[in-house]
């Protein structure tokens, strides 16, 4: 039992401030974001009208909403699981009893620092369609002609790649502390008797840092879902057609270049209901609290 | 047979090696082809077939990429944002988790469960209605409304509580029996204890703050008050044709200030937050 100070109003003066930021800037407007999703009007809430449901079946119905849901769980999908192997690899590698370990650390820890926006353009770039130095590798190697303003898939497959080179780093930092949680001897009484290092990686290590695989995999998936807006509005604008258009970058087009308030709320809410989703499935297999640095 | 097996790990070793290096600058690449390309003049852009060699036109396209677009003013935007959000969310937190895990008080647990619902609620989630809040306030294209919906953190609040909670608990009676009041024990022994945290709490909170996109380009209108993230948008809007070596001189300069917070401040990272966080 933790002994307490015996002050009766400091410890609510000092909760205070966060609770009162939390208040104003995050349940009212969010509590507001429900009550508009149940209504239609013109520009933001001129001449309004109480619709009960009606934009949610809308959304539903509307097949260009259904395909930028499904891209968005492509996308978050992709970007999570390529991203992951890649960076477990690596942390395996950089795991190894290696000379330089802090020096290698440090050279795929950085892309954390990055934002989507300078992934966006970084990748746009190498895949430039006059001038890519990806495009003419695939020329040459493969005979393709790469252009993803015209190619959708291709644009697609562009960001995705760029979302999940963004994450390596953050990625590599946590498998690498979660491998150093393996214990030693385990390891190796496993290879006296007799398991191959291939063996011990699946038996042993997996599963020892499945917490550590189990967080990522949460952590990625809100990272694609929430945080790429700008990594998709530097590098293709949702396009061509709408084959990069994901959930926030069709939630931002509705309300702030159509003006369609109740359609963009109702999305917000449904993002929200994902959010709980993804945070329960974190709570209930992670079975600890795990943070993303909001 | 022994030279053979020690010519085996020799090999091994060598292949670990490659490996690590071949993996590490696919990682890095793209960053270094950016940098390559911002030292080139637009004709050097088109080269075709491209090739990795350096152009000399360095100092025109980061003076290009720094006066077309105000990049001075936007950074300086970024810099003030990000540092007193940072600062701001760091004491919160603090002080928060100060009350939650030294008091008794009947709402605690509330208060704690409050914290989480910066979680459940990021920005995309009730942006329609927060930017009309801001409107209310007033708040439209000021550093108000860049920061203050972002003062309170679930992370800090969560990293903080856990660190208090392991301070042995004698040194929170000895404090007590000599009648420290709270302040002064927060004061004088728990942040000089706290310094990780804070630390590796700065290192997130900074590159989370100075990364942002969305809520900026929402809230923000005139050019003066636009944060660095768009500057790079902008320099990737203006002109028929992409320039790139403009735009990666734009990047360049922009994705200086996370990196050298992180490169500082790595190794609390890793002590204070990932081993913390990811165990």
């Amino acid at each position: 039992m933790k002994s307490y100070f015996p002050e009766k109003v400091l410890p609510y003066l000092l909760v205070a401030p966060s609770i009162i930021i939390i208040i104003i800037f995050l349940v009212y407007p969010f509590i507001q974001a429900i009550w508009g999703s149940l209504i239609r009007g013109g520009v933001w809430g001129a001449n309004t009208r109480f619709v009960g449901l009606g934009n949610y079946v809308e959304l539903f119905t509307s097949p260009d909403y259904l395909w930028t849901l499904g891209r968005t769980f492509m996308f978050a999908t992709f970007a999570t699981l390529g991203g992951m192997a890649f960076s477990l690899g690596l942390a395996v590698l950089l795991n190894q009893r290696i000379k330089g370990r802090m020096f290698f650390r440090t050279a795929v820890i950085w892309p954390y620092a990055l934002s989507p926006v300078i992934a966006g353009v970084l990748w746009a770039l190498l895949f430039d369609p006059s001038s890519g130095l990806f495009t003419y590798l695939a020329e040459v190697m493969f005979g393709l002609e790469l252009n993803w303003r015209t190619d959708g898939t291709l644009a697609f497959i562009i960001i995705t790649i760029a979302a999940a080179w963004k994450n390596i780093g953050y990625n590599v930092v946590f498998f690498l502390a979660g491998l150093q949680n393996v214990p030693e001897q385990v390891l190796e009484s496993a290879e006296v008797d007799g398991a191959s290092s291939f063996q011990r990686f699946w038996k042993i290590s997996i599963p020892l840092i499945s917490p550590t695989i189990f967080f990522l995999l949460i952590m990625n998936y809100l990272y694609a879902f929430f945080r790429t807006f700008g990594l998709v509005d530097v590098a293709t604008q949702g396009g061509p057609g709408k084959s990069t258009e994901i959930l926030t970058y069709k939630l931002y087009q509705d309300a702030f270049v159509f003006f369609d308030g109740g359609s963009a709320n109702a999305q917000s809410v449904l993002l929200f209901i994902f959010i709980v989703g993804f945070t329960y499935l974190q709570f209930r297999y992670a079975q600890r609290g795990v943070f993303y640095g909001s | 047979m022994g030279v053979s097996r020690a010519k085996w790990e020799l090999f091994k070793r060598v292949a670990l090696y490659l490996t690590i290096i071949v993996a590490i600058t696919i990682v890095c690449f793209p960053v270094i082809y950016a940098a390559i390309m911002s030292t080139r003049d637009l004709q050097g852009t088109f080269r075709y077939p491209p090739d990795l060699m350096p152009g000399n036109s360095a100092l025109s396209t980061y003076s290009q990429a720094w006066n077309t677009v105000n990049l001075g003013r936007l950074m300086l935007n970024s810099g003030i944002v990000a540092v007193s959000t940072s600062i701001i969310k760091i004491t919160l937190a603090m002080l928060a988790a100060f009350a939650i895990v030294f008091f008794d008080f009947r709402w605690k647990y509330l208060a704690f469960g409050a914290t989480f619902l910066t979680q459940l609620l990021p920005v995309p989630v009730k942006i329609v209605p927060t930017f009309q809040l801001m409107k209310n306030f007033g708040w439209v294209d000021s550093y108000y409304a860049l920061t203050v919906p972002y003062f309170a953190t679930a992370t800090g609040t969560f990293l903080f509580r856990q660190f208090f909670m392991s301070v042995p608990e004698d040194l929170v009676d000895a404090a007590r029996v000599d009648g420290c009041r709270p302040m002064k024990f927060l004061k004088d022994i728990l942040i000089p204890l706290s310094w990780n945290n804070i630390g590796a709490l700065f290192l997130v909170e900074f590159v989370y703050m100075w990364n942002r996109y969305l809520w900026p380009l929402v809230v923000t209108e005139s050019e003066s008050m636009r944060v660095s993230q768009i500057g790079i948008k902008m320099l990737m809007t203006t002109g028929s044709i992409n320039k790139w070596n403009i735009i990666m001189a734009g990047a360049i300069i922009v994705l200086l200030p996370p990196l050298v917070v992180l490169l500082f401040l790595q190794k609390t990272f890793i002590e204070g937050f990932v081993m913390r966080t990811g165990k």
